[in-house]
This record gives C-alpha cells, sequence and structure tokens, in this order.
C-alpha cells in the first residue's frame, strides 16, 4: 500500500508527476482535488471550462494519454505519470493545429466557450481514425454540447482537418 | 465542489476488503469515479476515505473460457466496447458498451463500477441479466458467484456485502442458433426504459426455444420477467410475434416503472412493450 506524506495531520497529499503539454510538472494534490481546478487555478491554463460540471457536456475535455476525459470529474491524482494534452499545447512551435486551422477558416464556433473540448475531443477521433465517417464522427462527438453553432460548421471543420492532416501524413 | 477525503490505495482484494471492514459506511470503493464523484460533488453522499482499487492487477482482463467470457470488474466501457472476445461472440453486449453515456465517460467508466453503484438509469446490468451472467464477489477469506438477479436488489443497492468487492463478470456465451439483442429509449443523458432479449431457436429454425428477456431503467432495479418468457417460450414464431403485445403489457407491468422526469408510469410501460417486440424481433433475425 503506498504511503502518501502528511503535511499536517489531517492532510494528506500525493505527489504527482506527469507531462503537461510536453512538459513535465511536479506537484502535490490533496486526494479530493479535481483535475479542472488544478490545471485552470493552479497551472494558470484557462483553456478548459467548467460548465456542467456531470460530465454531459464536454467543455472541460483534455485528454490523458491522447484520450478524451473530463477533467471536471478526474481526481488530480489520477494523472501520475500520465501525459495531459490541454488547447495551449496544441500548437506547435507558434503554428495552429490543422483542428484549429479549419475551425477557424470553417467558422465552427461562435462564443467559443465549448471550442477547446470540441477540438481536442475532434483531436482524439482523428488520432484514432484519421477518416471517419459523418456517423462515425458524430457518434465520437455526440458527448461534447454546443449551444451556438447548429453543429453543422463544427463538423464540417473537423472533416476537413482530416482531409487536410490525412494530405498531409499527420 | 468535493469535500476533502483520505485514499487508500491497496493492492490486493484482501486488502480492499480489510479496509471495508475497518472504516464500514464511512469508505467507499473508487474505480472509474463516473457515478460516485458525481453524487460526492452534488453532495448526495459523502465519505471519510475512497478506496482506489486501480492498484489491483488482473481485474481489467476480457478471457473466453469453456464457453464464458470473464470480465474484470475494472474493465473500462472503452475496453469492452473494443474487445474482440466481445465483438466475436457478445456483439450485442460490445454494442451496448459502444452507446454507454459518451466518450469520455466509456473512457474511464468501468464495467464493475456501473454494476455496484446500481443506478437505476444504467444500460449494463440489463442485458447481462438476459444473457445469464454471473457476479464474482470476493472478500478476505471467500469468493462467490451471484446471478444478475440477485445482485441488483434497489435503485442503489446492490446484494453485496459490506467486506465484499465485485471482482468479475462471468458471461455464457450465446449458442448457435441464438439471438441477442438489448434496445434502449431516452431523450435525457440516461435511459429511460431498456430492454433486452435473449433467445434461442429450435433445431429446425421454426420455434422458439429458450428465451430470457429483462427489462429496467423504468423501474429501480433491472429485473427478469418469466412471465412474459413463458408466454413466448416453445412457441412457434409465428405464434410467438402475435402475442408479443400480451408479452410486452406484462413485461410492462413487472417493470415497476415509475413517474418521473424521463415520462409517466403508463408511457414508460408502454415503451417496454414497443421495445420487447422490437427486441424479440431483432434477436430471431439473428439466429
Amino acid at each position: 500500500m503506498s504511503k502518501a506524506m502528511s503535511r499536517r495531520a489531517d492532510t494528506q497529499t500525493i505527489p504527482v508527476s506527469f507531462t503537461l503539454n510536453g512538459r513535465l510538472q511536479e506537484l502535490e494534490v490533496e486526494p479530493h482535488e479535481l483535475l479542472l481546478d488544478v490545471v485552470r487555478e493552479r497551472l494558470g491554463l484557462t483553456g478548459v471550462k467548467r460548465s456542467c460540471d456531470v460530465q454531459v457536456c464536454g467543455a472541460c475535455t483534455l485528454l490523458v494519454d491522447g484520450r478524451p476525459v473530463s477533467a471536471c470529474t478526474t481526481l488530480a491524482f489520477e494523472v501520475r505519470d500520465r501525459s495531459v494534452l490541454t488547447i495551449e499545447g496544441l500548437a506547435e512551435d507558434g503554428k495552429l493545429h490543422p483542428l484549429q486551422e479549419a475551425f477557424i477558416e470553417h467558422g465552427g464556433f461562435q462564443c467559443g466557450f465549448c471550442t477547446p473540448g470540441m477540438i481536442l475531443a475532434a483531436k482524439a477521433l482523428l488520432d484514432e481514425n484519421s477518416k471517419p465517417t459523418e456517423d462515425e464522427l458524430k457518434h465520437f462527438m455526440h458527448g461534447n454540447l454546443c449551444r451556438c453553432t447548429g453543429y453543422k460548421k463544427i463538423i464540417e471543420s473537423i472533416m476537413a482537418a482530416a482531409k487536410k492532416m490525412r494530405s498531409a501524413g499527420h | 465542489m468535493l469535500r476533502r477525503f483520505r485514499l487508500e490505495e491497496p493492492e490486493t482484494v484482501r486488502e480492499v476488503s480489510e479496509l471495508l471492514a475497518r472504516f464500514g459506511e464511512s469508505a467507499k470503493v473508487y474505480a472509474g469515479g463516473t457515478e460516485l464523484l458525481l453524487a460526492m460533488k452534488e453532495g448526495l453522499v459523502q465519505y471519510e476515505r475512497l478506496i482506489n482499487v486501480k492498484k489491483l492487477t488482473g481485474l481489467n482482463e476480457v478471457k473466453l473460457d469453456n464457453g464464458t467470457a470473464h470480465i474484470g470488474a475494472l474493465c473500462t466501457h472503452r475496453q469492452l466496447e473494443t474487445a474482440p472476445v466481445l465483438q466475436q461472440r457478445l456483439p450485442a453486449l460490445m454494442k451496448l458498451e459502444k452507446n454507454v453515456a459518451n466518450v469520455r465517460v466509456r473512457q474511464v467508466g468501468t464495467l464493475g463500477g456501473n454494476l455496484c453503484f446500481a443506478e437505476p438509469h444504467a444500460d449494463p446490468g440489463i442485458l447481462l441479466m438476459a444473457l445469464g451472467a454471473k457476479m464474482v464477489a470476493e472478500k478476505s477469506s471467500s469468493k462467490r458467484e451471484i446471478t444478475a438477479e440477485a445482485f441488483f436488489v434497489d435503485a442503489y443497492e446492490t446484494c453485496l456485502e459490506a467486506d465484499e468487492m465485485l471482482t468479475e463478470i462471468q458471461v455464457p456465451v450465446p449458442k448457435a442458433k441464438s439471438g441477442v439483442a438489448y434496445l434502449k429509449f431516452g431523450y435525457l443523458e440516461r435511459p429511460s426504459v431498456g430492454v433486452a432479449v435473449a433467445l434461442t431457436l429450435s433445431d429446425d429454425g421454426k420455434s422458439v426455444g429458450d428465451i430470457k428477456i429483462a427489462v429496467g431503467c423504468a423501474g429501480p432495479a433491472p429485473k427478469s420477467v418469466p412471465e412474459s418468457e413463458a408466454i413466448l417460450k416453445g412457441k412457434s414464431t409465428d405464434e410467438a410475434v402475435h402475442r408479443l403485445a400480451e408479452a410486452g403489457e406484462v413485461a410492462g407491468r413487472a417493470a415497476r416503472a415509475i413517474s418521473d422526469l424521463h415520462g409517466s408510469q403508463e408511457y414508460k410501460e408502454h415503451i417496454v412493450g414497443v421495445l420487447l417486440k422490437r427486441a424479440f424481433q431483432n434477436a430471431v433475425s439473428q439466429c
């Protein structure tokens, strides 16, 4: 059984070492701390949003080892020894990811609140299925809600990005 | 907001069982957390301690052995929707898993956690009941198999003892000339009604051999419906089709449907009948 370190008699802390957007992060968290709060409040990355808080809307989507999770309902200690990607880590060397470019080109967002989660979920989809059908896309993305666009532009954006990524050999 | 709790990270079933015995109702087993953490955030339940069971090894595999699929309780929905064994031998369960909640919930939520939390609006228990699945519960000193019918006691309540842990789900693989279907209906985040049918046809393919029917979501817990099974069993498939309306009515009444946000009792009873009809025909078409 692992023994967590104690700061005070009543406070349990867990050392967590993980990769955040490609960089090693080391911090101590309490068991009840949520990944969403740690990333937003302690690490200052506010692209990930709190919205429904019950794993329905997808605004808090982060990728952990490349797979989408709801940061609002993920305990922070769970990312021990894992790799976390937020929207802030998606562009490389100042160049936007094809999904980000496609959302801009095709008007895949209006207010933008759902967009970080949308783009990260779409990345997870395209990483496992580079040529999704529209039905496959809808099935994968149906847990990411948008109250502005009516989804059509989002689907167009992801399909366009998929095409671009395939031709670029991503 | 989550209130503070302490975390225990045992590595064996024995350690889990001992922690449960020691801390009683102030502690809870934690796996994927997709149900438990929501209830804790809402303040509906509070625990001083969570027992993270994900360090236990060997409980996240699917194996086929002697006609039975052995599913480790820590298998995530994601693992099950992509498991080759299920794809080949239990496609109805694979399809169900593919449609649980959303991709993020499936990524971390476990089948064992889903069953143990016994949220009434959950899919897997219903189909597992129709498939004749058994739950394996372990504690420090013993291990037992529990039928799905005995496992689900009431809303959010299973027959697990205070120091027991669900470790495996055993699902008999359907034999030749059989069909399995699970259908659900709902317009909210969770299913409002779920119906599962597992059946075999006679050797000549003309009559219904064994049939198991289970209903859920409409009422507090999944429930098998032997009264409906009796109406269809042994009948020619043509006659069975004619008696589906009757079997559906019986199943609707047996579902212990309650009126709530998902619909009135009468409405849910009606939907049970509709889904039973479709699930039966779907299952027959697979034979």
